[in-house]
């Protein structure tokens, strides 16, 4: 559905709840996940919907995961790194991490 | 008495009025509400939501009794709002804590409690202080520095923004007339029955209950009564919704049925609802971390400022005028924890005309006449 526009950035090994992805460098989070073909990315904290990145740009709060250990991220504004770990969030956040 | 509109004009829509409307609608009264719009400084939508009995009655011995009753017909009251709209306000009674994080801090408290339980007459509840370990054992995740507090088996909680909203549904559910923006500018009894003059026309009842927060300061007087204020901000935080990992309220910070954490307990002389003070968010926020070093990284989604409904000694008063016979003050801090007593025991005095000083003569606004020692 999604295609990159610079397929010659180099690769940025990242793990999405313990499997090993490449992604590119300048992807954010959510542009990772996006072009991996991850349909959603958390469920929400009262009815446990499924949701995905929307907005891209800071705005919906659609696009909440986990990134090393440190839950409700905006996966938007968060740029990925050499050996992040993303994890996939299920309802509510757990206080502490 | 001449035939009017109304067995009894409730002044206020915020939770006291509406709890109020509601037990008398339950007695059999024709009842309307006068409120303010949108824009009335509101303390039912700012509340901290805590149905609370630990600490209260220090100065008025019989406030503790009048809490603890409300307190026993919560439960009750809840599944009667319940039974009757099909909406849950989420009341929950697990007892709460008050927690100090000094020795300091804990020895005031201490202070404050055996001086409460000391007065006579008062009802006799249990508070227990308890130990870093003692309490560490029902809240897991206090801090360090955490050095004891004090826990009240009858204290606990409710969605408070249910609540309103569930008992506004209850007044139309029992009929009840709602009528808001209706700010009301003057009260006079004419021809044995209450005018009420509003902007948008009069409105003609045989009793009025005044239930206007703050503004029963202004109301009061109209009617041979009075009802001496001091409203206080405060101001709360709330966090994002996190997984249970608080069992029971603490006076200063609960998690809610949805998962967010409310901090709050602040209190500033300054009656300007629209500011917020960032020093004192800031502050609660501290504290909060101090008390439970897991909300350290937890996002902050909300802040705001409210107005309490303050008395000037702090606690409720409840008369019937005796100028104006048929006029009725209900006016007092704890709009939430008194819900009950207002609902199911308040109300059905006002039906009948007259209050049962039984229970309620330590209320009056008399007590404010006692002329300070010299």
């Amino acid at each position: 559905m999604f295609k990159r526009l610079d397929e010659a950035a180099p690769p940025v090994a990242i793990t999405v709840d313990g499997k090993q992805l490449a992604a590119r460098a300048g992807d954010t989070v959510a542009a990772a996940l996006i072009a991996a073909g991850i349909a959603h990315c958390r469920t929400t904290p009262v009815t446990g919907a499924p949701r995905a990145p929307y907005c891209l740009m800071g705005v919906c709060f659609e696009c909440l995961v986990t990134v090393d250990g440190v839950g409700s991220r905006q996966g938007c504004l968060v740029p990925v790194h050499e050996g992040m770990a993303i994890e996939t969030q299920v309802g509510k956040r757990e206080a502490g991490r | 008495m001449a035939a009017n509109d109304y067995d009894v004009a409730v002044v206020g829509g915020g939770l006291v009025g509406v709890a109020t409307a509601w037990g008398l609608a339950r007695e059999g009264c024709r009842v309307v509400v006068l409120d303010e719009g949108d824009r009335a400084v509101r303390a039912s939508r700012g509340n901290f939501a805590l149905v609370w009995v630990q600490s209260k009655g220090l100065g008025l011995p019989e406030y503790a009794g009048w809490t603890i009753r409300s307190s026993n017909a919560w439960a009750g009251f809840a599944q009667t709002l319940k039974d009757e709209t099909g909406l849950d306000v989420c009341f929950q009674r697990p007892g709460g804590f008050h927690l100090a994080l000094s020795e300091k801090e804990l020895e005031a408290r201490a202070n404050v409690l055996r001086r409460l339980h000391n007065q006579p007459g008062i009802v006799d509840y249990k508070t227990e202080i308890m130990d870093h370990a003692q309490i560490a054992k029902m809240l897991p995740d206090i801090g360090p520095e955490v050095v004891g507090g004090s826990f009240c088996p009858l204290d606990g909680h409710v969605n408070s923004l249910r609540l309103f909203r569930t008992l506004h549904a209850a007044i139309k559910a029992r009929y009840v007339t709602y009528l808001p923006s209706h700010r009301v500018e003057n009260i006079t009894k004419e021809d044995g029955e209450f005018r009420l003059t509003t902007e948008q026309g009069e409105i003609r009842a045989g009793k009025v209950a005044l239930a206007a927060g703050n503004a029963n300061m202004r109301l009061a007087p109209m009617v041979g009564l009075e009802a001496p204020m001091r409203p206080e901000r405060g101001q709360i935080v709330v966090t994002e919704r996190l997984r249970p990992f608080l069992d029971h309220p603490v006076v200063t910070l609960r998690q809610t049925d949805e998962g967010t954490v409310m901090i709050g307990d602040s209190k500033e002389e300054s009656v300007d609802p629209a500011g917020l003070t960032l020093g004192v968010s800031a502050t609660e926020a501290e504290r909060a971390v101090r008390l439970f070093p897991l909300l350290a990284n937890v996002n902050v989604v909300r802040t705001w400022s409210a107005i309490r409904v303050m008395t000037q000694d702090g606690f409720p008063i409840y008369d019937q005028s005796e100028t104006h016979p048929g006029a009725f003050t209900v006016c007092c801090h704890s709009g939430v924890t008194l819900a009950a007593n207002h609902a199911l025991t308040v109300a059905p005095m006002i039906a009948r005309g007259a209050l049962d000083t039984s229970l309620v003569a330590p209320f009056s606004a008399r007590r404010f006449h006692v002329q300070a020692a010299g």
